[in-house]
């Protein structure tokens, strides 16, 4: 067993990166996750695995050290927050175009503009939508408690170098500020420099004499090269599509309905599921795990298992609704419930949603 | 006397120009007469020179040498329009031991980069910066750049730059040069024979400074020509960028070994 502690979600994310064997991390500070930075540095992470962390002058820069960092193979990393995010969407667009692998999170909180510190869920379009410009994707890990704050950083590194892709930790204000015990997994060795210039042939680590030179770039003025680029992104998205979907299902067996729902109004929703079938409801949960690559085909088994009617919950005016729409192509009723601007609803609200919404409505 | 043949003359002794090793073979895409090509060419040949081929990790930007990494033929990386140095400082924090330089134009560097520049060059991160300073957005059309003199015609200052209303020049070179960041800070040109020596001699100090760990930034500005923006001839482009560039961006180093000299 691993060493537990009790810990904020973005000191264990924190926590998580080090013992991940991460490289480096650069961030600048936003409520709700500066956490994640003040973590690093009280830590000193550089005296403990030799990880570099560095305050940048702004979100901008840090995602484009990211770019830098993660284009020489290194293990890196950045987080912030709603506005902050905005401002890395031209970096993750160039990181989607020259395919480089690194893991960022974003723990939400309101909007749009400043909005409110408070927690929110409203970000959902630009994570597995593209908030930057182009045709691309990137994996987007929701993660539901701290334990899963520090695990899906180990994972979150694992697949986007499996992948060469940007993995996002979509979080928000309530799973990033919360205390709860977690688990930690053992420190995972940095790489050697010698292993990195192994296993990726790829990064910018110095060209050899009478080798080939490395070019990480996102450009080619040739529209046909670029078109095939994008066929070959779009391949790689099709594989993460076919191997990594992950989501958890709560009482479906014998379920009637589905809440549909991930990060913490999961939680929630498995609360009103209980409510529910207290009054003799049979309702169940469908807990996303990852948003892109999105379960699909999931919610397509529970449409031929007979379910009536599924109910979106989350902290948006209806974002990821969409998306269980499309999958269940009009075979049941879909709603949305949530509430938004900073507030996070109750289980007895979402329980009442699902009688007088989705049942009754 | 025996006739004297071409084998005769085509000796290793004889000698005197050949192409820079480290540039490919790519045609380049810059226009006949433009500072830029020369540019590459002395930083290779200063990075072959030293030695630091197989160290030497650079940054392209968005401009006229957005395809830099097409002709020098070293690892290289493309970085978003402005976020050169931030790239490079990612770069050189994690690989602490390899030499990274920048190469950027002054819409690039002054304008839309002008927080990445000053912020790597004030926590003295120890990259080079090799700026190309033509007064003007060549790749998109010529457009005004932060760099273009008052008076200067451009395509978005098309009756010549108001500083009233379109702001001042800006010197980012002095501006940086008061930072405590930078180490080397120096204004060179390449539109003549002698001019291109001394711009190598300083491009080679800046390499030497950070292959030494040297504290900060060596920072290159290079005054060159944009002959298709300025919509002049190479030839009376640098005869107008010797009249009417040179005085208001004088030539020479303004920091050296982290001490202001001018
Ligand atoms: C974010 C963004 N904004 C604008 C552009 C368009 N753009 C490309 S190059 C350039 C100006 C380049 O000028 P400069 O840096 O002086 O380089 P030069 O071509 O003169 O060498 C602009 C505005 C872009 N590519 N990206
Ligand atoms: S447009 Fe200007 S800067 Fe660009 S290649 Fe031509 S002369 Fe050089
Ligand atoms: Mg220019």
């Amino acid at each position: 067993m691993g060493e537990l502690k009790l810990m904020k979600g973005n000191e264990a994310m924190a926590e998580a990166a080090i013992r991940a064997g991460a490289d480096a991390y650069f961030g600048y500070p936003i409520t709700p996750q500066s956490e994640v930075i003040e973590y690093l540095m009280a830590e000193k992470p550089f005296e403990r695995t030799g990880m570099v962390v560095l305050q940048a002058e702004s979100e901008v820069a840090a995602i484009n050290m990211v770019y830098g960092a993660g284009g020489s193979g290194k293990r890196v990393m950045t987080s912030s927050s709603s506005p902050g995010v905005s401002l890395k969407q031209e970096g993750l667009s160039y990181i989607a175009g020259s395919e480089i692998p690194c893991l960022y999170a974003n723990v939400v909180r309101g909007g749009p503009g400043l909005g409110t510190i408070q927690p929110s869920q409203a970000d959902y379009f630009q994570s597995v939508k593209g908030g930057g410009h182009g045709d691309y994707k990137q994996i987007v890990l929701a993660p539901a408690s701290v334990q899963e704050m520090a695990d899906f950083v180990k994972l979150g590194f694992d697949l986007a170098f499996k992948y060469r892709i940007a993995v996002l930790i979509l979080s928000d204000g309530v799973i990033g500020q919360m205390m709860e015990k977690v688990e930690l997994f053992d420190q995972v060795p940095r790489m050697t420099d010698a292993e990195i210039k192994e296993k990726y042939p790829w990064a910018t680590t110095g060209k050899a004499k009478g080798t080939e030179r490395r070019i990480i770039t996102s450009l080619d003025l040739d529209s046909l090269k670029m078109e095939k680029h994008n066929h070959h992104l779009q391949a790689k998205y099709k594989l993460i599509t076919e191997n990594e979907v992950r989501f958890e299902l709560i009482g479906c067996e014998d379920a009637e309905y589905v809440f549909v729902a991930y990060g913490s109004s999961a939680r929630i929703a498995q609360k009103s599921m209980q409510l529910a079938r207290k009054k003799g409801i049979k309702v169940g949960l469908l807990r996303l795990i990852t948003l892109f690559p999105f379960p699909t085909k999931q919610i397509q088994t529970l449409c031929d298992q007979g379910i009536k009617g599924f109910l979106a919950v989350e902290m948006s005016a209806g974002q990821m609704v969409e998306d269980v729409q499309l999958s269940v192509n009009g075979r049941a009723k879909v709603a949305h419930y949530g509430r938004f601007g900073g507030i996070v609803h109750s289980p007895e609200e979402v329980e009442l949603a699902l009688e007088q919404i989705l049942i009754g409505g | 006397m025996a006739e004297i043949t071409l084998e005769d003359i085509i000796k290793p002794e004889n000698l005197v120009y050949e192409k820079t090793r480290l540039m490919t073979d790519k045609e380049l895409s810059y226009c006949p007469g433009c500072g830029h090509g020369t540019a590459h060419r002395i930083t290779m040949e200063v990075i072959d020179e030293l030695g630091l081929e197989e160290n030497t990790i650079g940054v392209a930007p968005v401009g006229c040498s957005v395809l830099a990494y097409e002709f020098m033929n070293i690892d290289m990386t493309q970085a978003a329009h402005g976020r050169a140095p931030a790239v490079a400082t990612g770069i050189k924090r994690v690989w602490p031991d390899k030499i990274v330089f920048t190469y950027q134009g002054d819409g690039d560097l002054a304008a839309i980069g002008t927080g990445e520049t000053i912020h790597a060059c004030n926590r003295g991160e120890k990259i080079v910066i090799i700026f190309i300073n033509n007064g003007i957005y060549g790749m998109t059309g010529g457009q005004m750049a932060p760099t273009t003199l008052p008076g200067m015609k451009s395509s978005t200052s098309p009756y010549g730059r108001d500083v009233e209303t379109m702001g001042n020049p800006l010197k980012i070179t002095e501006l940086v040069a008061q930072l405590p960041g930078t180490y080397f800070v120096t204004r060179q040109a390449v539109h003549t024979p002698a001019a291109v020596r001394k711009a190598k001699k300083a491009i080679r100090k800046a390499f030497e400074n950070q292959r030494d760990n040297k504290p900060g930034v060596s920072f290159v500005e290079i005054v060159s020509n944009c002959n298709s923006g300025w919509k002049m001839t190479p030839i009376d482009a640098n005869n107008w960028m010797v009249d009417n560039m040179f005085p208001f961006y004088p030539m020479g180093d303004i920091k050296v070994d982290g001490v202001m000299v001018k």
